[in-house]
């Protein structure tokens, strides 16, 4: 990225930071439903253990963290992209445009601000789950490669979300964001490993990429990684994939003034 | 008592046509619990392996989890028009007219409890198409449907005194994660016997959601256990009556203040 787009990305990125830490409502929000989703799974279904076949070395709630980890941070782009369109709404994402040096800047500065804003709700997730008794088999290369992956969710998140936002331009347009994320989250081998799933949803969930990034995530947290490469590949060919729609809506965005 | 019930039909009639005419307020609440319900039907078929789970279907043991989430959504649907009305200035003007405060709440339910009303008949079609299995018959589903609108209009009274202490959307909105959390820490997915983790069983047994999810599930895969209905159809009437007596003191309240 060039100085100027840097420059964009950073100035944009402090005022969603700042904005953040000015309305605690927008904070919240987004921090509880993570914390209330690993509560309800891990406090509420740690029974699924038993259930003949799960064999998951870290125990339950390690392995419910994990997915309501990478949930956390997909969701947290999706709900900046909430932020992009009520700022086409309100008419300063036009301003924006019309101000910025390099436009692409400001996909950027948007991503930093949720990588910002998802951050603090890692943070305080993590801290639950190790006060809940959460199990950890990994070294520090598996948590930083997990926490890495959460990442990239978190990228690939804003991307999607942002590609909506311009075309749209209107929070209208968030169920649009949000539903596509949650049935892929949800259609992924959440409470139980794949092999447990049977009928349709087996199908569905062996064919969903999230689904690797879900079981690299909880082999790195248990420190039995079993195809780490695979799982970066995929990631980073979502990155790639979604940064196009992104630049794409970007340039929609630019065409609609 | 006709001027009253005038009065609650107008009201009513407005909450039930504004309702209607937002998609947006509609379809995500007869969409999404479905979707939900397709997807952790078959997720959590699993845990129909462990022992002691009282039914071999976790389709039918998961349906009443979508009557009360749809009624929520229904709820947020009655806070958040009702939050508008205050919003805009529509509740000072009406208490310029000789409209009682009675029928002010009763009638802003309205729209809530025709979307309750609806969403009920849709989940448990739907549930009966992909084969949910009363073991209550006829007579079941009957009771399931009153006690699933009885919640909607319980769920609605509360968005009604959430909006009117409130008094605006954007806050009313922003207290519903709130409901959602008492849905989640519930016996929602599993039965309380079968929760493992203590603090989660003790917080399942003394949240009143349990029993409301309890209640409409023992008509599908247990039969008529008076104790689960006598709870159910009781935490619904109590939520209705409490929320409303609030609601209603918030009224005076509101009114004084205008």
């Amino acid at each position: 990225m060039s100085g100027r787009g840097r420059s964009v990305a950073l100035g944009l990125a402090h005022r969603q930071m700042t904005t953040l830490i000015k309305n605690p409502s927008l904070l919240f929000p987004p921090m509880l439903f993570p914390l209330m989703n690993f509560l309800a799974f891990a406090g509420g279904l740690s029974r699924l253990r038993h259930v003949p076949g799960f064999n998951y070395p870290g125990g339950y709630t390690a392995f419910q963290f994990v997915f309501v980890l990478l949930q956390s941070a997909a969701f947290g782009g999706v709900f900046m992209g909430f932020g992009i369109a009520r700022d086409f709404e309100n008419g300063f994402a036009r301003r924006l445009l019309v101000a910025a040096p390099n436009r692409s800047g400001l996909i950027a500065g948007y991503a930093l601000g949720a990588l910002f804003r998802w951050s603090m709700v890692a943070a305080m997730l993590t801290i639950v789950a190790l006060v809940a008794g959460m199990q950890i088999g990994g070294n520090g290369i598996d948590i930083f490669g997990l926490y890495g992956l959460a990442v990239i969710v978190n990228v690939v998140g804003i991307l999607w979300a942002s590609g909506i936002a311009m075309r749209f331009r209107t929070v209208q347009a968030a169920p649009l964001m949000q539903t596509p994320v949650f049935m892929l989250l949800f259609l992924a081998p959440v409470y139980v490993p794949l092999s447990l799933l049977q009928g349709w949803i087996h199908t569905v969930a062996k064919a969903n990429p999230f689904t690797l990034l879900l079981e690299e995530g909880r082999g790195l947290l248990a420190g039995a990684p079993l195809h780490t490469a695979s799982a970066f590949l995929i990631a980073f060919g979502l990155v790639g994939f979604f940064l196009v729609w992104s630049l794409r809506g970007l340039r929609s965005a630019e065409r609609a003034g | 008592m006709t001027l009253l019930l005038n009065q609650i039909g107008r009201i009513a009639w407005r909450s039930v046509i504004r309702t209607a005419r937002q998609p947006a307020a509609v379809i995500p609440p007869l969409t999404f619990p479905l979707m939900l319900m397709a997807v952790n039907s078959n997720g959590l078929r699993a845990a129909t392996h462990l022992p002691g789970f009282p039914t071999k279907s976790f389709l039918d043991f998961f349906l009443p989890f979508s009557f009360i989430q749809g009624a929520l959504f229904a709820a947020t649907t009655a806070g958040t028009d009702l939050a508008r009305d205050v919003d805009t200035g529509f509740l000072n003007r009406l208490a310029l007219t000789p409209m009682r405060g009675a029928a002010l709440l009763l009638g802003e339910l309205g729209g809530a409890v025709a979307l309750g009303a609806l969403q009920a008949f849709v989940y448990l079609g739907v549930g009966l198409a992909f084969g949910v299995h009363f073991v209550t018959g006829i007579g079941g589903m009957a009771t399931l449907l009153l006690l699933a609108i009885l919640i909607a209009l319980g769920w609605a009274a509360v968005g009604v005194l959430l909006a009117l202490r409130a008094g605006t959307g954007e806050k009313v909105q922003s207290q519903f994660p709130l409901l959602f959390f008492l849905v989640f820490i519930s016996s929602m997915n599993l039965p309380r016997n079968l929760i493992e983790v203590s603090w989660f069983r003790d917080l399942a047994t003394i949240n009143p959601v349990s029993y409301l999810i309890e209640g409409l599930r023992t008509l599908i895969i247990e039969g008529w256990n008076a104790q689960a209905l006598a709870l159910g159809f009781g935490v619904a009437i109590l939520m209705i009556l409490g929320a409303l007596g609030g609601a209603s003191i918030a009224l005076n309240s509101r009114m004084e203040r205008t």
